[in-house]
């Protein structure tokens, strides 16, 4: 039995359409195109949630706080259901942010929306993407810029540990890790720099780890991912900077998040919602790099400076 | 592709990584999820849930039995499954709506009523009934029909549980109301997370215009002065007493009646700080003595110097004194401590509890939370809510095996007799004879039982009966 069968009087709250006469995105799908008409006129657009699919409780009010006096920042956020963007999403509704979210399991991203729109999001829009497809960015990235009328943060969490043994066994499975923690979050970056380098504005803030900043024999292939992602996003804010935009290079240490759920001594990981509240003060100051919890700076400084000779002996 | 002569073929050479050298978990340790009386204790296999759509996928190719937990609030083993799968409900806490017109808030069943009183209280509602912690989760809750301090005014939490989704180990998802599967509404509530998984409820809030209680706590000596201080109470929202079990002869049953309201005069309605204080390590077994718990009563009679006193306190001493250290069950060291609660008619309501109050201070075993309160007539939906009118008692002691279970066993027997029943949600020793007495009704809403989910309490209390141990999907 579905709860929609009892109670079917809910307003939807699917993304804002976008603003034809608003901001023009550089991004190549513009609001206009006969790609993007058709999919917004069939009700749904690269799997948007139909509302009116949800069971009640996962159905909004349709009523916002506006939070006084300030006016809500715009925030992006790609792999919305990431057990650390979920504590960030949360803090930026309660302030009356204006959010869109971008996951790939449509159940799951209902939630965490209902959850926003609840706790005084200023408005929440969503879509079902597998951001593996990087062929679909720039659509998904127009649709999200133009549901929101602009971009002021943009937040990448999306990612995923892999099983370092199936990769050493793999490389299927080592292109998988590589493609979802690397190359998918470059080709997001590469349209945003350019959205935000136009436009003198803007954050990007991209979860990366300190699992990147050195090679270890117990999870190199995940490490080696954030290495990269590490290097081209310190690239990228050596790049755009200077013309307004902050670029951001956020290493958490281990989080007790879904990620981490199977690992040996978790209860000495970090609290998520402790880390979400420092990662948002640092986004709306827009920090160069973030490692959170801060601690995570000394330890890696220390693990960095061990001779190689003597690390490859120890079981890191 | 053309390879040199002599070249290998991929075949001939080994590709895999050989095997790691690390060692393998060691068995044993600690067990994954305790109750808060620490007892009994039991191995477990723990999964958490984050969504919805985890169960029942998290008990896929499970055999041996399952069972929601929350925050393990419960005191003895309802919320435990010996060697079975524990499925945490914490990470699955979304806020799901609220209507600010009407007070109705729909969330996931495993947030916190601390979680939902931070979110409400800046938005001028508050919880429709709460128990002396708000460490429980909503589901938590919903399963044990927890009762406040406003029972004879609001009834069970489970009166204000508009509705609900229920999960069933075969994938079954229903919505319960009254009106919607009455049948599985009435048997969810109070159903000790028996008949399925609740992923999401709806529960009506009330308004409020402040944080602060007037509350007033007045001195009385014997239990003919709390009867009528009760009775007095009739228009008082939250009345709980606190009786000193240590003291016998004139002091006999004395102890501080404590009765509140919310306040009417509008105030800024804060969130609660944080609790930052946490019980630093386990306490020697002999710390809790009939010495020191004596004198910790005594303290707390004479604090109070005044027959009566009246002040306008927070919300935050009055309902949740207790959670002001967090963990403060390590106080009770290793072997845990033991809960002990009933609720007898008011047919037998006055001998009862003089006979066992009587009984507690001879065994010469300390209490120091011994709470009593006259429950009122408002009827549960619950088919096997605990509460009914008449007086209920709570102790807690700390476990001296042989001592406190004598003890426990003759409290129970006596409950038994005087036509009362005790808590499930705090107890952990009842037999299966004396649950089947207080609980005629059980067979029932074993009708409604999942036949995948079970906990160490039904296996003690109804177990090979129905021979549902073992019994997958
Ligand atoms: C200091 C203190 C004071 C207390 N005061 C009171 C009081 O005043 N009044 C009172 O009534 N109780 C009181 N209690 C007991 C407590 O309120 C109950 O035991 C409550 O049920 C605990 O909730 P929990 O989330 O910890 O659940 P757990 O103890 O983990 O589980 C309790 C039951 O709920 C079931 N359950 C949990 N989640 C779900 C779900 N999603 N779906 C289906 N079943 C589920 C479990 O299977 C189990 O049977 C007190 C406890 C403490 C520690
Ligand atoms: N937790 C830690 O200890 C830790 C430490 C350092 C860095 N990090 C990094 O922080 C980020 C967030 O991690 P977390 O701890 O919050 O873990 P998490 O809860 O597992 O979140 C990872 C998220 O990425 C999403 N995702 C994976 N592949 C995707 C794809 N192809 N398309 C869309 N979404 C995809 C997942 O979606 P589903 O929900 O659908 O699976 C999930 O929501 C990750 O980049 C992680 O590497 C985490």
């Amino acid at each position: 039995m579905n709860p929609d069968d009892q109670n079917p009087a809910s307003t939807s709250a699917a993304p804002a359409s976008p603003d034809p006469a608003g901001p023009e995105t550089t991004l190549p799908v513009p609001a206009s195109s006969p790609m993007f008409e058709q999919a917004r006129g069939a009700g749904q657009l690269s799997g948007v949630p139909r509302e009116a699919e949800q069971p009640l409780a996962l159905r909004s009010t349709g009523k916002r706080a506006e939070s006084a006096g300030r006016t809500p920042r715009k925030i992006l956020v790609l792999g919305a259901t990431s057990g650390i963007a979920e504590a960030c999403i949360r803090l930026w509704a309660a302030r009356g942010d204006a959010l869109y979210l971008v996951a790939r399991n449509p159940d799951r991203l209902a939630a965490v929306a209902a959850d926003a729109r609840t706790r005084g999001a200023s408005s929440v829009g969503s879509a079902v993407a597998n951001l593996d497809d990087t062929a679909g960015h720039p659509e998904l990235l127009a649709h999200a810029i133009n549901g929101m009328g602009g971009l002021d943060v943009a937040f990448l969490a999306m990612g995923v540990l892999g099983e370092q043994g199936q990769a050493e066994r793999s490389f299927e499975a080592t292109h998988a890790i590589l493609h979802t923690n690397f190359t998918a979050p470059v080709s997001l970056l590469t349209w945003l720099a350019n959205y935000a380098a136009q436009r003198h504005a803007g954050t990007l803030a991209v979860l990366s780890s300190v699992a990147g900043e050195r090679g270890r024999r117990s999870n190199y292939v995940y490490g080696s991912s954030k290495a990269g992602l590490t290097a081209f996003v310190d690239g990228l804010r050596n790049r755009i900077d200077r013309e307004g935009v902050r670029v951001m290079t956020i290493k958490p240490g281990p989080v007790k998040t879904a990620m981490t759920e199977a690992m040996k001594g978790r209860e000495k990981f970090a609290d998520v919602d402790a880390v979400a509240a420092t990662l948002v003060k640092a986004i709306d100051k827009g920090k160069d790099v973030v490692y959170v919890p801060g601690i995570w700076r000394i330890i890696m400084a220390v693990i960095r400076a061990i001779p190689e000779r003597v690390f490859k002996k120890l079981n890191l | 592709m053309h390879y040199a002569v002599g070249m290998p073929t991929a075949v001939e050479l080994d590709f895999n990584p050989p095997p790691s050298t690390e060692a393998s978990d060691k068995a044993g340790g600690p067990p994954p999820f305790e109750s808060w009386g620490r007892y009994p204790e039991y191995p477990a296999e723990l999964k958490q849930l984050h969504w919805q759509g985890d169960y029942p996928r998290a008990i896929d190719g499970v055999h041996h039995g399952a069972l929601a937990v929350g925050m393990g609030r419960s005191y003895g083993d309802v919320c435990l499954l010996k060697d079975g799968t524990l499925l945490q409900t914490t990470g699955m806490n979304r806020l799901l709506d609220f209507d600010p017109a009407t007070g109705l808030l729909t969330a996931e069943a495993g947030i916190t009523l601390a979680e939902i009183l931070d979110f409400a209280v800046p938005r001028g509602y508050f919880l429709p009934v709460t128990p002396g912690t708000k460490y429980v989760t909503l589901g938590g809750a919903i399963a044990n029909d927890i009762h406040g301090k406003n029972h004879h005014h609001a009834g069970t939490f489970g009166c204000h549980v508009t509705q609900f989704e229920l999960v069933r180990s075969d994938g079954r998802r229903m919505l319960c109301s009254p009106t919607s599967n009455p049948d599985y509404y009435a048997a969810t509530i109070a159903g000790m997370g028996l008949t399925g998984v609740i992923p999401w409820a709806q529960i009506r809030l009330k308004p409020i215009v402040s944080r602060k209680i007037n509350y007033q706590g007045i001195q009385f000596h014997g239990i003919d002065e709390f009867l009528d201080l009760s009775s007095q109470a009739g228009n008082v929202e939250y009345t709980v007493s606190w009786v000193d079990v240590t003291a016998t002869g004139k002091n006999f049953c004395r102890g501080v009646f404590m009765q509140g309201d919310h306040s009417q005069t509008p105030a800024p309605l804060k969130p609660s700080p944080k609790p930052k204080l946490v019980f630093p390590m386990e306490l020697p077994g002999f710390a809790l003595n009939r010495m020191s718990v004596g004198a910790f009563n005594s303290l707390f009679f004479h604090k109070q110097m005044k027959k009566r006193v009246s002040t306008l306190q927070d919300y935050e001493p009055f309902f949740y004194p207790l959670d002001a250290v967090l963990k403060w069950n390590r106080m009770y060291g290793k072997r845990g401590l033991l809960q002990f609660q009933y609720a007898i008619p008011w047919e037998h309501a006055k001998e009862g509890t003089v006979a066992i109050l009587y009984e507690v201070a001879r065994s010469g075993l300390a209490s120091f939370l011994a709470v009593l309160k006259a429950f009122g007539d408002v009827p549960s939906p619950g088919m096997m809510s605990f509460p009914k009118p008449g007086i209920t008692l709570a102790l807690d002691f700390p476990i001296k095996p042989e001592k406190s279970f004598a003890l426990f066993d003759r409290l129970a027997e006596m409950t038994r007799e005087f036509g009362g029943r005790l808590y499930p949600a705090k107890d952990a020793r009842m037999t299966s004879a004396q649950f089947q007495a207080f609980y005629p009704q059980w067979e029932r809403f074993a009708r409604y039982k999942d036949p995948a989910l079970t906990s160490s309490f039904w296996e003690r209390v109804i177990g090979g009966q129905l021979g549902v141990k073992g019994v997958g999907r």
